[in-house]
């Protein structure tokens, strides 16, 4: 029977979250300060070719497991603190970004992952680009990489939640 | 109305409302544990609610008073079902006045009042959260209704603290199959209310597969925060009356001598219920949405036979 079958998976699996990392020690933004413990995140694609998002999809899996940090993705830019953008910025996605960004409530932190997003990577000069993030919303913190590994997107994450 | 009534019901309510984050807290614990995970820690609901309560809210455009004041009805009417029903004394204050029909009313009303919100945003989500909320209200609180009935027709009032009272004094009637279809029925509408799997799934990102969650997508800081608080303040009231239904044992009176001893068994029943609750969740997946009447059907059904055995074996 499968639920036995699943029941014996759990057990003999056990715990495969990797062993916590030394905190941040300190804040990577200043208005992170009020936010105490709690970052709920919002992602936005606005032209990447989802490298990055598989770097963030393992980054809230069971391995690194960045909810034990008290990150957490939401459905909603009204939920969110802070908004993850990926990608460079293309025409089509720039006014989506703009109105994703005035959704979310102030103060807001806005996070571009990966080269794309913080205005060097390999798309940086394709026809259909407008430019980086920082080039149509302002930008708060950067992870940069191609594509940022999850224990460098925690870490950053760890900065806004402080734990 | 006692000064001893009146405080009792004044701890059940503070109790509840501090307590009802960590029971979210302790779901979420469970199941990350169970998937491997390390998981945020029971306090985490906390940590967010507390975040949000000191952040601002947004009014989207085009939205009006039903948006702006469905956070606050909702927290009012959750906060008088706290205080109405049995949890730590079988008589508490608005004992007399708040029967089962008030208290499923409450909850209906509330529910209704955050469907109207999601209509007034406008987006598709929202209206489409509200329509399936709406569809599962229909179906679950008749289930409630007849659930309760069973109890309540050997004890001749609809009133909870009698049926919980009542079940003290002669507990050989929870082996009753009329007792024992009721709590069949009663869990599946208790999973349903609350918006658990397989009905709903409280932790989805895809907006199609969402009830509860679609209704909320428009709300932030403040009225975010006082309806997720409502929500998971619902989740431990229900699952609490479903203890006191079902697990009378360490109510205490009217009086204040049984309120610790209460107090810990309140805590002890709801923690055990939100792990076995969590514990199932694990091995669900979400059923479609049109199996989900079919779900509440049955439950409807159980409820059904235990009202006919109530009445033909007792």
């Amino acid at each position: 029977m499968s639920l036995v079958k699943l029941f014996q998976k759990i057990r003999s699996t056990g715990r495969i979250a990797e062993p916590s990392q030394p905190g941040p020690g300190g804040l990577a933004c200043p208005k992170a300060a009020q936010l105490g413990g709690s970052v709920q995140l919002r992602h936005i694609d606005t032209g990447s070719c989802n490298g990055c998002e598989i770097e963030i999809g393992s980054a809230f899996g069971p391995v690194y497991d960045a909810e034990r940090y008290g990150a957490r993705l939401v459905a909603s830019p009204r939920h969110a603190d802070a908004l993850l953008v990926t990608g460079a910025v293309t025409h089509n996605m720039a006014q989506p970004l703009c109105r994703t960004v005035a959704a979310a409530p102030h103060p807001r932190i806005v996070i571009a992952v990966g080269d794309c997003a913080c205005g060097d990577g390999v798309f940086a000069d394709a026809y259909g680009v407008r430019g980086p993030v920082s080039g149509t919303v302002p930008v708060d913190l950067r992870i940069p990489g191609c594509p940022p590994e999850p224990t460098t997107i925690i870490r950053a994450l760890r900065g806004l939640t402080g734990r | 109305m006692t000064p001893a009534a009146l405080l009792v019901t004044a701890i059940q309510v503070v109790a509840v409302v501090a307590f009802a984050p960590v029971v979210v807290g302790l779901m979420r614990q469970v199941r990350a544990r169970l998937e491997g995970r390390a998981g945020a820690g029971i306090g985490q609901p906390w940590r967010d609610l507390r975040k949000l309560l000191r952040r601002q809210p947004t009014t989207p455009e085009g939205t009006g008073w039903a948006f702006r004041l469905a956070p606050l009805i909702l927290m009012g009417t959750t906060l008088v079902i706290a205080a109405a029903v049995p949890l730590l004394t079988t008589a508490p204050v608005l004992g007399p006045a708040a029967d089962l029909l008030v208290v499923v009313g409450l909850l209906a009303l509330g529910t209704v009042v955050l469907a109207l919100a999601a209509l007034d945003t406008g987006t598709a989500f929202g209206g489409m959260g509200a329509s399936r909320e709406m569809m599962v209200l229909a179906l679950a609180e008749p289930t409630i209704l007849l659930g309760v009935f069973a109890l309540s027709a050997r004890t001749g009032s609809t009133n909870l603290g009698g049926i919980v009272s009542a079940t003290l004094d002669d507990p050989a009637r929870l082996v009753t199959p009329a007792s024992l279809l009721a709590a069949g029925a009663l869990a599946v509408v208790v999973v349903a209310e609350t918006g658990r799997l397989p009905v709903d799934n409280p932790s989805t990102h895809l907006e199609l597969t969402m009830l509860h969650e679609a209704m909320v997508l428009e709300y932030s800081g403040t009225d975010l925060g006082l309806v997720e608080l409502a929500s998971s303040v619902r989740l431990t009231v229900l699952l609490g009356l479903f203890a006191s239904l079902f697990v009378p044992w360490g109510i205490s009176g009217a009086g204040l001598a049984g309120l610790p001893l209460a107090l810990a068994a309140l805590a002890g029943k709801v923690g055990i219920l939100a792990t076995a609750l969590a514990g199932t969740e694990v091995f669900l997946a979400k059923l479609r949405m049109f199996r989900v009447p079919e779900l509440l059907a049955g439950s409807f059904v159980l409820a059904l036979l235990a009202v006919c055995a109530s009445f033909l074996l007792a």
